[in-house]
């Protein structure tokens, strides 16, 4: 049964139809699962869970709750329920859910798109509302966003999703336990050539081409190297693969120093804008739904100030499920183009965030979910981004792959927080799911790991 | 005379100048080719794709944003975007700490060094490993340990201002004629006043010399410094509009921490003027 159900509706089906029992069939489920619908109001969500909890309190058995429901209608069981529960009072206390012990926050970012949740909720008051005075500051690059946040200087900020697991894991930094309570987009990176490749389509004529990617510990190293990997090609030995930060990448295609890039949004398309690349691929057609940036903060600032994090996180949930409605894509396009956010032209953020776009060689594309968002921490994407620092000779050694997951991808605490807002998260935490075509099983990242035929020999 | 050739060099600049905006217009007025698309397909591009404008913008595009940027220097439209104003400010205050702990560290240092011919010799291979270093390169060292970032960027003005001033002021005092020191030495001038009435005046031309370097320096380290760092500064501004690949910005920025570090020159420069004295 999911906090979402009304107890309070007689004639609900009681027979579960699927894991979660929100839905008729296992189907809707899997459809309904990774979505996060917000509910009218906030006031009316609270009002609602807090209801439901204490109806289901008073009579945990369904059926005597029906029958109680039947005799005397929703309406005056409510109204009875009110009478000896200050149902009103238990709502704010809820809806409060403790005063953060710190108000004034600073939140880190790179100017891309994949930060989107993280920047709309300053101008568009997610923040406040959830009673933080955040500042989100603009950073140089991923290695910078790292140092500044371990320095505390910020107290969270957005970072690559595979960051916090290797900042954990003492990789490439001093080992610090850092955890992600939201995974900020998924999809929304792309393949891009220079347009002089126009007619290298086929990524088997790509030995000997410069590529560049964000950072090492990034999605866009793993799915450069998974793609061109697919194709035959040994991304170490076959490709040049460069560390190059975001906002050059479109002036080194420009200046013929890289063949093309895998980068996040709003630079591939900026690269089409400016005329000097063309879309090969979006990163969606590689893995649909793949993670690619996070929301993280280290177990210190965690432990230190628990209601902070928890109402900045909810803030996050809450800007996340804002802007996974296509509806709103366009506003928000708008409140993170300026230069004190993004600082790109309006027109290549709403390309990017409506998925109506032009490709680069000509034609215009749609694709709504070029770019999507959904905070939910799964921890089989911990398992997967562990298998791949594993294969390319990251990790050295074994990996306890479900104990790092667990402990860095809070999907637990996620669930929680989605929970006391009225939104539906996932039953389990882990979750199977195809790259390429292969399945991921993330009850066996060993085997997964040894059946692929190109990888670091270690 | 002199103010004819003055008048005359400064007719030759002017014509360098025009002559230097007229061909800058002209290579950057010239539309490349233009491949034809589907309006819908055009809307969605930028004008280097559509018309085929040169990335590079024009001398009139760059005065006209200058323009903007002049008549507003101070706005503040939160913490990452600021007017130049505020901007060359934060700069200024960074590169004014970081010099002047700089002065305080490396002038009585030099004179203790320069005083003592043992010490000016075991110091030097340091100074010498010490003082090519750039900016860059102790940057994340910095982050690291200080762990504050707007302390390592004055640190890194710090470290890379104070060797052209030690080194000044080494071999100022090091090289104050030996007569001087004798003749005060046989009035029995003490120790202290010998360096304050004789070995100071006699450096203060080097000693000006090295601290007009070092301002230099430090205006240069600043860019590069709050371009990593980030925040605030005309560094980050610069970094913040490549980011947008806004190349007009970067040109006025480029423009304005040019004449702001000349600027800082000229003070250095009239204060050396006031120390020299003629042998």
């Amino acid at each position: 049964m999911s906090t979402f159900d009304d107890p309070f509706d007689a004639d609900r089906n009681l027979r579960a139809g699927c894991v979660c029992g929100q839905h008729c069939s296992a189907r809707e489920h899997e459809q309904a699962a990774l979505r996060c619908e917000p509910v009218e109001s906030e006031e009316k969500r609270y009002e609602g869970v807090v209801a439901s909890a204490v109806m289901r309190a008073m009579f945990p058995q369904d059926v005597a709750r029906r029958a109680f429901l039947k005799s005397v209608g929703a309406s005056t069981a409510l109204a009875a329920l009110s009478q000896f529960f200050p149902l009103k009072t238990a709502t704010e206390v809820f809806a409060q859910a403790g005063t953060p012990e710190k108000k004034d926050l600073k939140v880190g970012f790179i100017p891309i798109t994949c930060a989107t949740p993280i920047i709309m909720a300053a101008p568009m008051g997610f923040y406040s509302k959830h009673g933080l005075n955040v500042e989100v500051v603009k950073t140089a690059g991923w290695a910078v966003i790292r140092d500044k946040t371990i320095n505390k200087e910020y107290d969270a900020a957005h970072m690559l999703a595979p960051m916090p697991i290797a900042i954990s894991l003492g990789l490439g930094a001093n080992a610090i336990p850092f955890a992600v309570p939201a995974i900020e987009n998924i999809n929304g990176q792309g393949i891009v050539l220079a347009a002089k490749h126009k007619d290298k389509r086929d990524p088997k004529d790509w030995k000997g081409l410069k590529f560049a990617i964000p950072f090492d510990y990034s999605m866009h190293n793993y799915l450069l190297r998974y793609y061109l990997a697919e194709h035959g090609l040994d991304p170490d030995t076959d490709v040049q693969l460069r560390s190059v930060p975001p906002p050059e990448m479109v002036a080194n295609l420009r200046a013929d120093n890289i063949d093309g890039f895998l980068a996040p949004d709003n630079i591939c398309q900026r690269a089409i804008y400016d005329g000097v690349g063309f879309m090969h691929l979006l990163s969606k057609e590689i893995w649909d739904g793949h993670p690619c940036c996070s929301f993280a903060a280290s177990r210190e600032f965690i432990t230190s100030a628990p209601n902070s994090f928890a109402a900045l996180t909810r803030a996050i949930v809450d800007a996340t499920a804002y802007a996974s409605k296509a509806e709103n894509r366009k506003q928000i396009a708008e409140a993170i183009a300026p230069a004190n956010y993004i600082n790109a032209p309006v027109t290549v953020l709403e390309q990017v965030l409506t998925g109506t776009y032009a490709d680069g060689l000509g034609g215009v594309k749609t694709d709504a979910k070029r770019v999507d968002f959904d905070p939910f921490p799964w921890q089989s994407f911990a398992v997967w981004m562990l298998t791949q620092m594993k294969r390319w000779g990251q990790i050295k050694g074994d990996v306890d792959y479900k104990a790092v997951a667990e402990q860095v991808y809070l999907a637990t605490d996620t669930k929680r927080l989605m929970t006391e807002m009225g939104l539906t998260p996932p039953a389990s935490s882990y979750k199977s799911f195809a790259v390429m075509g292969k399945t991921f099983d993330p009850a066996k990242p060993e085997d997964y790991v040894a059946s692929f035929k190109i990888r670091k020999s270690s | 005379m002199s103010s004819s050739l003055r008048l005359r060099a400064g007719l030759v600049s002017i014509a360098l100048l025009a002559a230097f905006l007229g061909i800058w217009h002209l290579a950057t007025h010239s539309t490349g080719p233009v491949a034809t698309m589907s309006p819908e397909y055009a809307k969605l591009m930028g004008l280097t794709a559509t018309q085929g404008k040169s990335a590079m913008p024009g001398p009139l595009d760059v005065g006209a944003k200058l323009w903007e940027h002049l008549r507003r220097p101070f706005y503040d439209n939160g913490p990452n975007d600021k007017g130049l104003g505020i901007q060359l400010g934060y700069s200024i205050a960074r590169v004014g700490t970081g010099y002047l702990l700089a002065v305080l560290v490396a002038i009585p240092l030099g004179f203790l060094i320069g005083m003592s011919p043992l010490l000016s010799k075991a110091l030097d291979p340091f100074i010498q490993v010490l003082k090519p270093i750039s900016p860059l390169a102790w940057m994340p060292l910095a982050l690291y340990t200080i762990k504050d970032s707007s302390i390592s960027a004055i640190f890194v003005i710090f470290i890379c201002s104070i060797w052209p001033m030690l080194l000044n002021t080494v071999f100022g005092v090091a090289s104050v004629r030996k007569e001087w020191i004798n003749v005060a030495r046989t009035l029995e001038v003490g120790t202290i006043r010998r360096a304050f009435t004789v070995v100071l005046p006699a450096a203060a031309p080097t000693i000006l010399t090295g601290m007009r370097i070092s301002i230099g320096i430090a205006w240069l380290v600043i860019v590069a410094a709050e371009m990593l760092v980030g925040g605030t500064g005309i560094g980050y501004f610069v970094w913040n509009e490549w980011n947008n690949l806004s190349i007009t910005n970067v040109i006025i920025a480029i423009l304005l921490i040019g004449i702001v570090g000349m600027l800082l020159d000229q003070i250095l420069a009239r204060f050396t003027r006031m120390v020299t004295f003629p042998e």
